[in-house]
């Protein structure tokens, strides 16, 4: 159950996924059923864990090798010809190496292309910020047409990738190899630009998405202890961002706590608060990375940079102290 | 501002060639059309105060030969899947695009007085969301080869014939992203698709050759496993005998070395390398009109393009 959320380890009752698994098993499915689905990678057939879909269709799957900036172009070209590219790739070469391709090639050519950064954030966290992708979100959220999803578990992947394979024009999913629990019900159905309430509460909103979650959930927990109702929203879609639940949670509950396994700069802390500062002003607290990250497992690193489930807690009560 | 463009939109048009025509006949209609979409993109600038009639005028001869001899494309259908494709990846010529998009009747002529203007769609790099006919958003260089090997690739999958054609700058072939696309042509066997190079050997601000030498190009597009051919770019002749033959050989992407002269043929700008983007003062244009109107048709005798019914 959600609520009763409070370890970050797995249990027999609350088991651990790699949201990698889920998001092959859908590519799969949804090219089993739809001929236009192609993959396109550059050398990560193995980390994207795609060998099976190589196995099943070999000729749906094209390796550019270690060349991002040609990737993101063939998979404009593919779409050009009526195919729906899913690129996938590690998010920190992804993004960085082959930007302007996103920004011309998917995002301004506003070609059909859904682009899926694999193992974003610090999941790379021991290889250093070469391989963090942290990023990724403040790049392409500045990116017309481009939507950017941060799903939080696999049920949410698979949900919004069956989403994405539908919706016509550029998509950016992350796709967490962090192990996290199963937040959302198996019936789960993604909305894009949606908000989810997790749980309800009046003192004080915590919004988070992707490998966040469960620790906000966590802290939630924690602050119900100490008598603090706190609103939980996750948000998995930063761009559209949902303006009506970010408002209402402003105005009903007088304080924000954002927390994201990104930067602090441009993230979904900033979209919240770039909505907060223009419609309904209160205090809004951003957790996420601040720096080139030191070594160390995201695990680590998110609790370091605040994010353990005490650390949002902290932070909530904090923010609560500065309400007006 | 000249309103010449205007008055030019009940002009006879040209449009494509005859198949049945003679091969001379083919040629001599080439040549003529060339010249018009030439005057057409003086005046397109001229009028916009912009542009980049050099690298304009280096590919005229081919985006002509491509329109009106060679891509299977229809205006009426412009977004059929079954068409040819075409990638302008210089897409700083975007002006010499658009003339001859009107040649041929994608867009109506009238269209191309708003050029530059605010709100037009005639942005100063194409944009296939606003232009029929056009198919990428271009103008960072280094996009088209990309794309056109993925749209390839797309057409191999579909078991189509249809084939996908991209011309390149020379100065362009710096960006390394042509490279890693060129590995991934060669390694698909896209004989599908067709690489044109308007090797002009000037890049903005001087030569190639003096900036970051791309010698020797025909080698290092073979080495990449390219079939080369080598013509002169504003051959008519050689151009529709080479795009409509390719694939040069079965199994391997082509790639077409043109040579070509930024400006040609203008006297003053042919090999110059500050005709990049100048604009022609009126002395200029009027220079230039003459020299593209030898017969010394009155101006408003010129040929231009009515709009396509």
């Amino acid at each position: 159950m959600i609520d009763a959320l409070t370890t970050l380890r797995p249990t027999e009752e609350q088991p651990l996924f790699d949201c990698r698994d889920a998001y092959v098993e859908v590519l799969a499915d949804l090219a089993r059923n739809d001929q236009r689905i192609v993959a396109v990678v550059n050398d990560s057939v193995g980390s994207s864990k795609l060998v099976d879909f190589e196995r099943a269709f070999p000729d749906r799957l094209v390796n550019v090798g270690i060349a991002e900036q040609a990737m993101v172009g063939v998979a404009a070209g593919l779409a050009n010809g009526g195919r729906i590219p899913f690129v996938s790739a590690a998010a920190c070469f992804l993004t960085a190496r082959a930007l302007e391709q996103i920004k011309v090639d998917a995002g301004y050519s506003n070609y059909n292309i859904k682009l899926c950064g694999m193992s974003p954030g610090m999941a790379y966290g021991d290889l250093g910020p070469t391989h963090h992708s942290i990023e990724d979100i403040a790049w392409l959220r500045a990116i017309d047409n481009m939507i950017i999803i941060v799903p939080a578990d696999p049920i949410e992947t698979v949900a919004a990738i069956r989403w994405a394979a539908e919706h016509q024009g550029p998509v950016y999913i992350r796709v967490s190899r962090m192990a996290v629990p199963k937040i959302n019900p198996d019936d789960y159905r993604f909305r894009p630009g949606r908000a989810v309430t997790l749980r309800d509460g009046d003192d004080v909103t915590l919004i988070s998405n992707g490998t966040v979650i469960s620790r906000t959930l966590a802290a939630a927990h924690l602050l119900a202890a100490e008598g603090v109702s706190a609103r939980v929203l996750s948000i998995p879609t930063v761009k559209p961002l949902d303006v009506e639940a970010v408002v209402a949670a402003a105005a009903e509950t007088g304080a924000i706590v954002t927390a994201e396994e990104s930067t602090i700069s441009g993230g979904l802390g900033s979209a919240v608060a770039e909505t907060v500062v223009d419609r309904c002003p209160v205090p809004v607290k951003i957790l996420g990375v601040p720096e080139f990250a030191p070594t160390g497992s995201a695990s680590y690193l998110l609790d370091r940079y605040g994010m353990s489930p005490a650390g949002i807690r902290d932070a909530a009560v904090q923010t609560i102290a500065r309400r007006a | 501002m000249t309103p010449l463009l205007l008055e030019h939109a009940t002009m006879p048009v040209l449009g494509r060639v005859d198949p049945l025509a003679t091969r001379e006949g083919q040629i001599a209609h080439l040549a003529e059309l060339a010249r018009q979409i030439r005057i057409q993109d003086l005046k397109l600038v001229h009028h916009a105060g912009a542009g980049h009639i050099g690298g304009d005028f280096s590919a005229i001869d081919i985006l002509a030969t491509l329109y009106a001899a060679v891509l299977n494309v229809d205006p009426g259908r412009p977004g059929d899947p079954e068409r040819d494709r075409f990638f302008l990846s210089k897409g700083h010529v975007a002006g010499a695009l658009y003339t001859t998009l009107a040649a041929v009747g994608f867009l109506p002529v009238t269209e191309l007085a708003t050029f530059l203007q605010p709100l037009s769609a005639l942005n100063g790099h194409p944009n296939r969301t606003k232009v029929a006919g056009v198919e990428a958003n271009t103008g960072p260089l280094g996009h088209g080869l990309p794309i056109a090997v993925g749209h390839a690739i797309a057409a191999k999958l579909d078991g189509s014939r249809r084939r996908t054609f991209v011309l390149v700058g020379d100065g362009e072939l710096q960006e390394g992203s042509n490279w890693e696309a060129m590995m991934t042509a060669a390694h698909h066997a896209l004989d599908n698709l067709v690489l044109i190079v308007d090797r002009n050997g000037l890049q903005q601000g001087a030569t190639i050759a003096e900036t970051n030498d791309l010698e020797p190009l025909p080698a290092k597009a073979a080495a990449f496993g390219f079939s080369v051919v080598e013509l002169d770019g504003h051959d008519h002749g050689a151009l529709l005998d080479a795009l409509s033959a390719a694939p040069a050989t079965p199994g391997r992407p082509t790639c077409v070395i043109a040579r070509t002269h930024k400006g040609h043929p203008i006297s003053f700008m042919s090999d110059n390398v500050n005709w990049h983007h100048r604009v022609p003062k009126a002395t200029e244009f009027e220079l230039a009109l003459a020299e593209l109107n030898p017969t010394g048709l009155s101006r408003t005798g010129l040929a231009g393009f009515e709009e396509q019914p």
